[in-house]
This record gives structure tokens, C-alpha cells and sequence, in this order.
């Protein structure tokens, strides 16, 4: 399903070069759970984010379905993250001037969609994460593990393919963290989404289906 | 879509409660001075009674003489008019006029100071004055140096005259004039119309006035149609070429414009053939330009500063898969309500601050007002501004990588 080739990422400024990624070669396939683990700065979010097309690689080659994407303008890229990706962010990125219900519409902003169609989907998916007596509620006045639980009703509220999870747990108390857990296991056996998550926590890299780990760049199995 | 787009643009203005009444401040001011600055020049040139024919009536305001090392310039003469500015081509209709002169009544021992132009029994057909009372005097009145006058409203009102005053004689400048018309006051600003007191000019004191080339009177010729005005141009041109003058050694040339109200307002040199109006109207448009530019900077350096805040937003919208083009039409939604709201305020306190000019009598008879011109103006201003302070800090938001985006920084 996604393909990495050969990926290299180099930032560069005036002075300095810094290899964040290189020659890493993954395949995740269709319905897998995989974890990315290692120190840190030893570049799993860049890996996430050149998966999530967030980013584009200095070189190498993303391949989705197939098809070869790391070319791909702004706008198609833009539409790809639409309909295909979900993302889940350690600090949640909640918009605090929407209610819980508005930020969880996003995604469906950027789609042919009525407005009625995008709050009866949005209420699915709050409810999916046991959040329908929120919905109201404003990302302040909810702990933070109901914030990590909107903020993935929204990374699945366009029923995405991938989703992407960049330390989901890594704010919250182990209670919580094991309940996101859940839901994110959840979310890989009961709707077969293909989910990539980066963690720091051993104990929850060993219930997804495979490990990947980083050490300054590489991956080392 | 918009509907988000509005909720958050009125959540982020609420955000930031100072920058908002700051940014509001400067397009609501903007916007008033603007459209009252618009109200005045519509109030002075729109085609409003009696001034119903202004687009295809021309006047001659001025005129000079000059030579090599002299020059004379004022108002035209009865003479210049009379004798070389008559049936003109293309001509409908030609009056002639004096220019306001101030003229004195004593109403039951108290002053009352007047603005009296004396004119020819055309002056009332060509302008379209609303008669509240009686009627125009006639060109057989003028002819016949009648002894009748019109007067305003208000000049009823100030000379005692009663509810009624056609019939009535009322006494200004030691002559004694009976009442013919009463008619609405004419604004202050309405150059041509503008008196409180109309009599023959056959009226005057003296005729002295009858040999004179420069000084004192003013004419206005209703052509048949606007095509027409360039021919009766050049005609007069080539009269005054002709013209005798009084001192040919030291005096070789009569000009005197033929021209509309704004021409004339732009003119700043009476030799050129041609009137400074484009300048003018440049200018002017430069000048409201240049005025909303300094509350559209500021606004634009708020939107930017205000970009750091959202720049998690951003990041998050990308991420979901906003486009840098839908951002970009977020942000003028966002950017266009601010103005929305700015041009609501605006043209409420341009109401009322029209009406205090109004009432006030800095501009004597002024009804200024707010119509549905000066209100698309100022909405098409405001859009203006709305779009143009926007597209900036609109772009540099599209254009911030997510993933920087997403760790908070603005690049």
C-alpha cells in the first residue's frame, strides 16, 4: 500500500547539513499496524511526515497504491491527504475557537459535502470515540485524553486509509494512553485501517503487528 | 464551507479584542471620510434639481485677456457673452447671468444679508428650480426691466414676508422688487443655481455692465446633446479669436472656457485648451488611494502578525487537506468580514456625521445624504480594501510548509 525507496532527507541551511533520514526502504501493506520507535531525533516524525505527504524527500521514491506520489503539485497532494490520510498529533492541534463537533469537521470542509451530511459524519465519529455528549464543548474545558479522542474522530471522521499517529499517547497519563490505544486497535481490526504510529513506549509497540526502528536516520532491522 | 469560515473569522476577531477595534477604527474612519467626501462632490456635481440638465449644460465661469506682458482675468462680461457666446451651434438654450452679488435688507429695522443674482427669464427654463410659490419671471419681464424678483424658502422666512408671499414688495438694496416665486433653497455648493434671490438683470443700478468684456457675469448654454458640446467649443474658440479688444497693443487674446462644472473646478490654467479635469479625477482617486493605504497597512501588518497565532491552524488544515489556494480564500472570507463589519460602521457614522454637517449650516442649505451611489461606493471601496489588505498576509500563510506549520513557526 505505501512504498518507500531509497528515501533520503537532508535539511540544509547556509552553514550546515543534516541527514535526518537515509536509504530507507519500507513497504506497509493494507490493514498492518506498525509502530516507529528510537531516540529521539533520530527522525520518526520525518518519516510520518514525508508517509503523510507533509513533506516531500531530498530523494527517493513514495510510492501509494502503486503509484508514484512524491511529485505530485500542491493541490493533488492536498486532495490525497484529504480522501486517503489521517493524522493524530502528540499536542492534539485542536483549534481552540471551534467547538469539538467544528474542529472535527474539518476534513470535510475540503469536500463536496452538505453541511448536514459533515455534522451527521462528525457525530459518527464522536461517537465512535466516545465522545457524543461533548460535542458542544470547546478542546479547553476537555481533559487531554478527550482531546486526543476528538482529535482522532477527526483523523477518521473522512474514513481514511492510513492513519498516521505522531506520539498520540506521549501527553497523556498511561490510563489514558492505554485507552487511545484501544481505540486506535480498534480502529486497525474493526475498519482494517492501516495505521502508522511513532512511539517512544515499548508496551505499546508490542500490540501493533510490526516495529520499525530508527537510530540517527536509519532504519536498523 | 463559508460558514466555518465566518464562525472563525468572528472567533478570531473576538480573539484579539484591541487589534480588532483598532483595524475596525481605521477602515470605519477610512470609509467616513470617504464617503463624506463623496457626498460633498456628489451633492456639488450629481445631476439634482435644479441642476436636472447637468450633463449636456456647460458654463463660462471665466475669462481673461492677456498680451505678451498683461494679463486680466476674472469673470466674463456681459459683453463677451452677449455678443460671441449666442447661438452657438448646437445650442439649445443660453442665459446669462450675474455672479452672486450680496445685497442688503432692512425687514423691520433688522440686516438681513443676501445673495442676489441678477439673471435673463432662460436662467428658469434651463434649470429646473422647484417652485413652492408663483412662478419665474419671464424674458418679456427682463426685457421690460421689471421690477420682480424670486426668493428662496428661507429668504421668505428672513424678509418677514409671511406664508405667502407672491404679490408681496420687499425692499433689498434700496430697490424695491415684488414678489413673483418662491422656490426651495438651492444648496451652497451648487455653483450656478445658487442664490437666495433671483431678479432681471436688466435690474441693475447702472448699465454699465453692457460694454464690458470681463467682470461680474456668468453664462450657461444647454446644448442639445453632449455630442454637440465640442463644436460649440470650438466655435466660441474661434469668436474670441476674433474678438476686438479694448487695448490691442498691449492685449492680443480673449479666452473664455466653455466647460462643465468639474472642468471648471479642475481648471488651474485659463490659457490651456483644455480643462485639468483627468488630472483632477486622478488625483482625487490617487488621493483616496493613498488615504486607505495607511489603515490598509496596518491591517495588513496585523493579518500578518497574526499568522504566528494560526500557525497550528494552518498546519492542521493542510494537514486535512486544505489546498494553499483554499487558505488563501479562507483568509480574504476572514479578511472581507473584518471590512464587512467596517464598512457597516462606516456608513452608519457617515450617516451621522452627514446629518451633523447638515444641520450644523457649515455648508449653507446642505441636505447631505447618504444615497445608493455613495453606498455602492463606499461597499465596493471597503471590498477593495477588504481584498487588497488580505491577499498579502494571505499568501504568506499559503505559502507556510505544514510541517513547520505544525511546530508553530511562520517561515
Amino acid at each position: 500500500m505505501i512504498r518507500l525507496e531509497g528515501i533520503e532527507k537532508v535539511y540544509r541551511t547556509e552553514r550546515i547539513e543534516t541527514v535526518a533520514l537515509a536509504n530507507i526502504n519500507l513497504e506497509v501493506r493494507e490493514g498492518e499496524f506498525v509502530s516507529v520507535m528510537g531516540p529521539s531525533g533520530c527522525g520518526k516524525s520525518t518519516l510520518l511526515n514525508l508517509i503523510g505527504l507533509l513533506d516531500t524527500p531530498t530523494s527517493g521514491k513514495v510510492h501509494l497504491d502503486g503509484t508514484r506520489i512524491d511529485s505530485y503539485q500542491d493541490k493533488a497532494l492536498a486532495r490525497m491527504r484529504n480522501r486517503q490520510i489521517g493524522f493524530v498529533f502528540q499536542t492534539f492541534h485542536l483549534i481552540a475557537d471551534l467547538s469539538v463537533v467544528d474542529n472535527v469537521e474539518i476534513p470535510l470542509l475540503y469536500r463536496r459535502m452538505s453541511a448536514s451530511e459533515r455534522r451527521r459524519h462528525a457525530l459518527e465519529a464522536l461517537d465512535r470515540v466516545g465522545l457524543a455528549s461533548r460535542v458542544h464543548h470547546f478542546p479547553t474545558q476537555l481533559s487531554g485524553g478527550q482531546q486526543q479522542r476528538v482529535a482522532i474522530a477527526r483523523a477518521i471522521v473522512g474514513n481514511p486509509r492510513i492513519l498516521l499517529a505522531d506520539e498520540p499517547t506521549g501527553n497523556l497519563d498511561s490510563r489514558m494512553g492505554h485507552e487511545i490505544m484501544a481505540i486506535l486497535k480498534d480502529l486497525n481490526t474493526a475498519s482494517q485501517t492501516t495505521i502508522v504510529m511513532v512511539t517512544h513506549d515499548a508496551q505499546l509497540a508490542d500490540q501493533t503487528t510490526r516495529i520499525l526502528r530508527l537510530i540517527d536516520g536509519r532504519q536498523v532491522n | 464551507m463559508f460558514r466555518s469560515y465566518l464562525k472563525i473569522a468572528i472567533k478570531v476577531l473576538l480573539r484579539r479584542k484591541f487589534f480588532t477595534v483598532v483595524s475596525l477604527f481605521g477602515i470605519s474612519f477610512t470609509l467616513v471620510v470617504l464617503m463624506v467626501a463623496t457626498a460633498i462632490l456628489d451633492h456639488m456635481l450629481a445631476p439634482y434639481p435644479p441642476e436636472v440638465n447637468q450633463g449636456r449644460t456647460v458654463a463660462i465661469t471665466r475669462a481673461a485677456m492677456f498680451g505678451e506682458r498683461t494679463m486680466w482675468q476674472s469673470s466674463p462680461g456681459f459683453r463677451l457673452l452677449d455678443r460671441y457666446a449666442r447661438d452657438l451651434p448646437g445650442a439649445e438654450r443660453m442665459s446669462v447671468f450675474t455672479s452672486g452679488t450680496q445685497a442688503y435688507a432692512y425687514p423691520n429695522g433688522s440686516k438681513v444679508n443676501l445673495s442676489l443674482k441678477r439673471t435673463d427669464g432662460e436662467f428658469w427654463r434651463i434649470l429646473q428650480f422647484e417652485f413652492i410659490e408663483g412662478a419665474p419671471y419671464t424674458t418679456e419681464d427682463v426685457e421690460s426691466a421689471s421690477m420682480v424678483a424670486v426668493v428662496t424658502r428661507t429668504t421668505r422666512e428672513r424678509l418677514l414676508l409671511g406664508k405667502t408671499a407672491v404679490g408681496l414688495t420687499a425692499e433689498v438694496d434700496g430697490q424695491r422688487f415684488r414678489v413673483v416665486g418662491v422656490v426651495e433653497d438651492v444648496p451652497r455648493l451648487r455653483l450656478i443655481p445658487f442664490a437666495e434671490m433671483w431678479a432681471p438683470y436688466t435690474t441693475a443700478k447702472s448699465d454699465s455692465y453692457k460694454a464690458e468684456l470681463l467682470g461680474g457675469f456668468n453664462a450657461i448654454v444647454l446644448a442639445r446633446d453632449r455630442a454637440a458640446i465640442p463644436g460649440m467649443q470650438e466655435e466660441l474658440r474661434s469668436r474670441l479669436a476674433r474678438a476686438e479688444l479694448p487695448d490691442p497693443k498691449r492685449l492680443s487674446t480673449l479666452v473664455a472656457p466653455l466647460e462643465s462644472t468639474f472642468e471648471a473646478l479642475a481648471r488651474t490654467n485659463i490659457r490651456s485648451e483644455r480643462s485639468q479635469s483627468e488630472q483632477l479625477w486622478l488625483l482625487m482617486v490617487g488621493g483616496a488611494l493613498l488615504f486607505m493605504l495607511l489603515p490598509a497597512v496596518n491591517l495588513i501588518n496585523l493579518n500578518v502578525s497574526r499568522i504566528m497565532e494560526r500557525a497550528s491552524e494552518i498546519g492542521v488544515r493542510k494537514a486535512f487537506g486544505a489546498s494553499s489556494r483554499t487558505l488563501v480564500g479562507q483568509f480574504i472570507v476572514e479578511n472581507l468580514v473584518l471590512t464587512g463589519i467596517g464598512a457597516v460602521t462606516g456608513s452608519v457614522a457617515s450617516v451621522v456625521v452627514l446629518k451633523a454637517i447638515s444641520v450644523s449650516g457649515v455648508i449653507p442649505y446642505a441636505e447631505l445624504h447618504l444615497n445608493l451611489r455613495i453606498l455602492v461606493y463606499g461597499i465596493a471601496l471597503a471590498g477593495f480594501f477588504g481584498v487588497f489588505s488580505g491577499v498579502l498576509p494571505a499568501w504568506r500563510m499559503s505559502r507556510l510548509h505544514p510541517v513547520q506549520a505544525l511546530k508553530g513557526a511562520a517561515r
